[in-house]
């Protein structure tokens, strides 16, 4: 195991599906000469050369629009959209003709796309430049969204993501390339739509995924230290949906509480919700509560920023209510 | 142009500088926050294409938008305000550097998707073209944007309803690292105009006389005719915004171009030709300075916004 940042697992992982396969190119934004934007690819324009990791213009349609051409013909692109906000000009490529080609011509090929992009609130960037809209995503059948909140995670998945045949957003929080952790020093895949039990406990569910993940291990190890043990189930992939675990953790604990950094409504949180009482109506012993955004498009004043995102505080007090 | 508008015009650029020299300060003390894009370099053209304009005509430009703001008239202790994120900022606090807008003073804004101004433009002109006014619309992007889908839909439609749009490329040479070269099949902007039958022309842009004639020039035309392109070559000096590592150029580039540096030329130009004398720009310096002293003391003893500001101004009528 080497301990690094979410940034250097994701860099490794398109670096070694490069290496691995001809195949696979980057396509985006600033993703050579600059070296990413968040610099995830910084190095690679020397290594791979122009051919295979192509700054494009600002011109997400045509971004993805080739990728996906480029994927019916046989190449494995990974796309980059400079941020997920930046995935709206794009809309009609991924929802209309990634997720609905291979289907809409009865299975004659495959879009072996991942769309890699960069999401989440919390750095003042004002209401354009901080959504967590991932579960826009999530609704389209035909797509998978994918988005890790670890390290482990993050290098495992992106490569099962970019062998896969299928189109994969993989969103990446803004605010935790800079999260360390450990990771295997060898090669390892970790499956897309698995969950995975992140922290075990008896007491409460929290279900989460991505920078929530990270906010709901703070809150487990404030509440430990009042004697409340949370079991934290990380969806990792909002599509498919794993909820198996999440519903055998809530068998046990009998008390939910899910935590998203988008807006409630129509939420993870909702689909989540829904999905225990349509399974386990009988085992709640109290109302599922959920964590999200205030339903406010996010300002660029620090302060009302933070209130308008989920803190650690609002995870304690939501599993306080619950339990 | 007589002497005391050039005056006031040399002040505006000088003002827009050193705003936003501060502004990379407090940038750096952590007191601005999010993006900052600045204009350092690109003064001559927010200042010759604005002052071309009548106070009814329309202004509305990218993120990259303290300057066309302050020359829009907005006040520096406003910007100053916005971007601290205070509740006197021109937004609110709501908007930070990338969305400055008075709609008092005909300046609709700031926008930061790149390219989505464009339709936005086209839409003013058509409602002021449907409500009879003799209003013209002027919208300012980068060389960047023109690559998008957004500025061909534009062009075309402004066209073919033959709207009062003035299209102002500043082009500056790149798209944050990406330069024209690498990423527009024409590296004249203007030519793409031409694919719309759309009049159109180039000016350097760091000569402010110069961006102010084509202005004029070109406002007439819209007026008249219908939509115009404009492409004013400059360069930003900085970096795309703070912390731009600024691997794709190299610094005998960006020194020359500081070697034309528009307040400079203007200067020089004023001096030369005796329209003021040395003791009048220096005085004229000096006032700068304690605009923008007082614009930051402004801007630091507001209030922020109230928690309650939150759920404002989303709808009309209040949420909760
Ligand atoms: C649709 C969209 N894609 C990408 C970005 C990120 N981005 C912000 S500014 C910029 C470069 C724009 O270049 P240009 O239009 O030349 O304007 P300049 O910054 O040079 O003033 C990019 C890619 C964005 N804001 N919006
Ligand atoms: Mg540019």
């Amino acid at each position: 195991m080497t301990v690094m940042t979410m940034r250097q697992a994701i860099s490794q992982a398109l670096w070694e599906e490069m290496e691995r396969d001809e195949r696979v190119f980057i396509i985006g934004e600033e993703v050579g000469l600059w070296g990413g934007t968040y610099a995830v690819t910084k190095g690679f324009y020397d290594h791979f050369g122009p051919e295979r990791v192509r700054d494009t213009p600002i011109a997400e349609g045509v971004i993805i629009g080739a990728a996906n051409g480029a994927a019916m013909a046989g190449l494995r692109p990974v796309a980059e959209l400079m941020t997920i906000n930046f995935a709206f000009l794009a809309m009609d490529q991924i929802v209309n003709h990634s997720a609905k080609l291979r289907s809409m011509f009865g299975g004659q090929f495959t879009i072996p796309l991942v769309i890699r992009t960069v999401g989440g609130g919390g750095r003042q960037l004002g209401a354009t430049h901080s959504q967590t809209p991932d579960v826009v995503f999530a609704h389209f059948p035909g797509l998978k969204v994918v988005a890790p909140g670890t390290p482990y995670d993050a290098k495992g998945l992106l490569k099962s993501a970019i062998r896969t045949d299928d189109p994969v957003m993989f969103i990446e929080h803004a605010t935790l390339y800079q999260t360390r952790g450990e990771v295997p020093d060898g090669e390892y895949l970790e499956p897309i739509g698995v969950s995975k039990v992140q922290r075990q406990g008896d007491d409460v569910t929290l279900v989460t995924y991505s920078k929530m993940l990270q906010v709901s291990l703070q809150a487990a190890d404030q509440l430990a230290q009042d004697g409340v043990e949370v079991e934290i189930v990380d969806l990792r992939s909002l599509r498919p949906l794993d909820i198996e675990p999440v519903v055998a953790s809530f068998r046990r604990t009998n008390r939910c509480v899910i935590v998203e950094e988008g807006w409630p409504s129509y939420g993870i949180g909702a689909e989540v919700a829904t999905r225990l009482y349509e399974e386990a109506f009988d085992y709640a012993d109290a109302p599922i509560r959920r964590v999200a955004q205030k339903e406010v498009p996010l300002p660029y004043n620090r302060e009302l920023e933070q209130l308008a995102l989920p803190q650690v505080d609002d995870v304690i007090s939501a599993v306080k209510e619950v339990l | 142009m007589d002497k005391g508008e050039m005056l006031l015009l040399y002040h505006e650029m000088v003002l827009v500088r050193r705003l936003e020299e501060k502004a990379a300060e407090l940038y750096q003390q952590g007191k601005v926050g999010g993006f900052l894009h600045l204009y350092i370099g690109q003064e001559a053209v927010g200042s010759g294409v604005v002052s071309s304009r009548r106070p009814e005509d329309r202004v509305i430009t990218a993120y990259r938008d303290h300057g066309i703001a302050i020359s829009c008239g907005m006040s520096a202790e406003i910007v100053m305000a916005e971007l601290l994120g205070k509740k006197t900022g021109c937004s609110k606090g709501k908007g930070g550097s990338m969305h400055l807008a008075d709609v008092n003073l005909n300046f609709w804004g700031g926008h930061a998707i790149v390219g989505a101004h464009l339709p936005l433009a086209v839409g003013m002109a058509l409602a002021d073209k449907y409500q009879g006014s003799e209003a013209a619309t002027i919208c300012l992007f980068g060389d960047g944007a023109t690559n998008i889908g957004y500025f061909h839909e534009s062009l075309n439609l402004s066209m073919v309803w033959s709207l009062p749009v003035l299209w102002v490329c500043e082009n500056n040479q790149y798209g944050m690292g990406t330069s024209v070269e690498r990423a527009s099949a024409v590296s004249e902007i203007r030519r793409k105009a031409d694919g719309y039958g759309m009049q159109n022309d180039r000016v350097d842009g760091m000569d402010i006389l110069q961006v102010r004639a084509a202005t004029e020039k070109a406002l007439e035309y819209v007026r008249k005719e219908g939509p115009y392109l404009l492409e004013v070559v400059t360069y930003r000096f900085r970096g795309h915004s703070m912390g731009d590592p600024e691997r794709y150029r190299e610094s005998d580039e960006v020194q020359k171009w500081k070697d034309d540096d528009p307040i400079g030329i203007f200067r020089n130009y004023l001096l030369e030709n005796g329209h003021h004398n040395l003791e009048t720009l220096d005085a004229e310096d000096q006032k700068v300075e304690d605009e923008i002293q007082q614009a930051v003391q402004f801007a630091e003893t507001s209030p922020d916004p109230a928690p309650e500001a939150l759920f404002q101004d989303i709808y009309v009528e209040g949420v909760e």
